[in-house]
């Protein structure tokens, strides 16, 4: 159920649809390059290991 | 009983909050989606501002975030200079950009808000104007990292600006006590009594800062593990090349 937002419906649907994208944006670039570094860390690890 | 300076050890660091995070997530999606939940759907509309009022839930937490981040990238500067923790600085290099995105939400939404309530999308205002040089501050923080190979040095130099913009993010939390004037209001929230704010609004707006506050907390923390690991490569990576 949809609130009747009335003559602000633009201003408040795109301020929450701006929001929410920033703030997705920022999760998913955040845990995207989290995930990559680890992974190269743990190759850069081993192939040391490997090479003594 | 341990000292937090266990936690400037890397190791310690990145072993706790990788116990500690999946947690924290969990509750941050539950307090972001209650208080905004709460906020757009079960809130009526104001009787001046209409259904602009909703913004709250979104404005106000990331204006406190942006001016709490930098405040706390001031804290690990101070760290960085005074005891050398490599953890204090990366931690302040990896809230930067959740301070930037921060302040963008606040400049943005306050731009929605404002052309409805002001009729104009900005004003040269004393709090407009300090949180867009906040905001310009935490590009050239970002900016300045990136620019410097070294790390330390990275770190002194970035460590002084952060220094000098807490003047402005100080300026935007009180830019409206100190200059009487502008569009801008004083505090919505207040201990202070003649408080401005209805509790229907303001029970979901505490959700919501509450929320904010965790994202903030969480996404720091998984940056601050990715700059370690990333610290950890280049150093890794510097020893192979000078063996090779």
């Amino acid at each position: 159920m949809m609130p009747d937002l009335g003559k602000y419906a633009e201003a408040v649907l795109s301020s929450y649809a701006l929001s929410i994208m920033l703030i997705a944006g920022l999760v998913a670039v955040s845990l995207i390059r989290a995930r990559r570094v680890r992974k190269e860390l743990q190759g850069i690890e081993r192939k040391a290991k490997t090479n003594g | 009983m341990s000292s937090i300076w266990e936690y400037a050890n890397p190791k310690k660091f990145i072993e706790t909050t990788d116990r500690i995070l999946p947690a924290l997530a969990v509750l941050t999606g539950v307090a972001l989606l209650l208080g905004l939940i709460w906020g757009f759907f079960l809130t009526p509309d104001d009787f001046r501002q209409g259904s602009t009022v909703k913004i709250v839930f979104l404005h106000v937490p990331s204006a406190l975030m942006a001016i709490n981040a930098w405040l706390m990238m001031l804290v690990a500067s101070l760290i960085w200079i005074v005891r050398r923790h490599h953890v204090s600085a990366l931690a302040a290099r990896a809230a930067a950009p959740v301070g930037l995105v921060m302040t963008m939400i606040a400049l943005l939404t306050g731009a929605i808000w404002g052309q409805p309530m002001w009729g104009t999308w900005w004003a040269w205002d004393p709090r407009l104007t300090s949180f867009l040089i906040l905001f310009l501050f935490y590009l050239g923080y970002i900016a300045l990292w990136a620019a410097i190979e070294n790390d330390d040095t990275a770190a002194d130099l970035t460590a002084i600006l952060c220094l000098v913009g807490s003047v402005f993010a100080l300026l935007s939390r009180y830019a409206v006590n100190f200059w009487n004037q502008g569009l801008h209001q004083g505090a919505s929230l207040s201990v202070k009594s003649g408080e401005r704010m209805d509790m229907t609004y303001k029970l979901p707006l505490y959700v919501c800062m509450a929320g904010f506050v965790l994202l903030f907390v969480v996404l720091v923390l998984i940056r601050t593990g990715t700059e370690i690991r990333a610290r950890r490569m280049r150093v890794l990576l510097a020893r192979e090349r000078m063996g090779a």
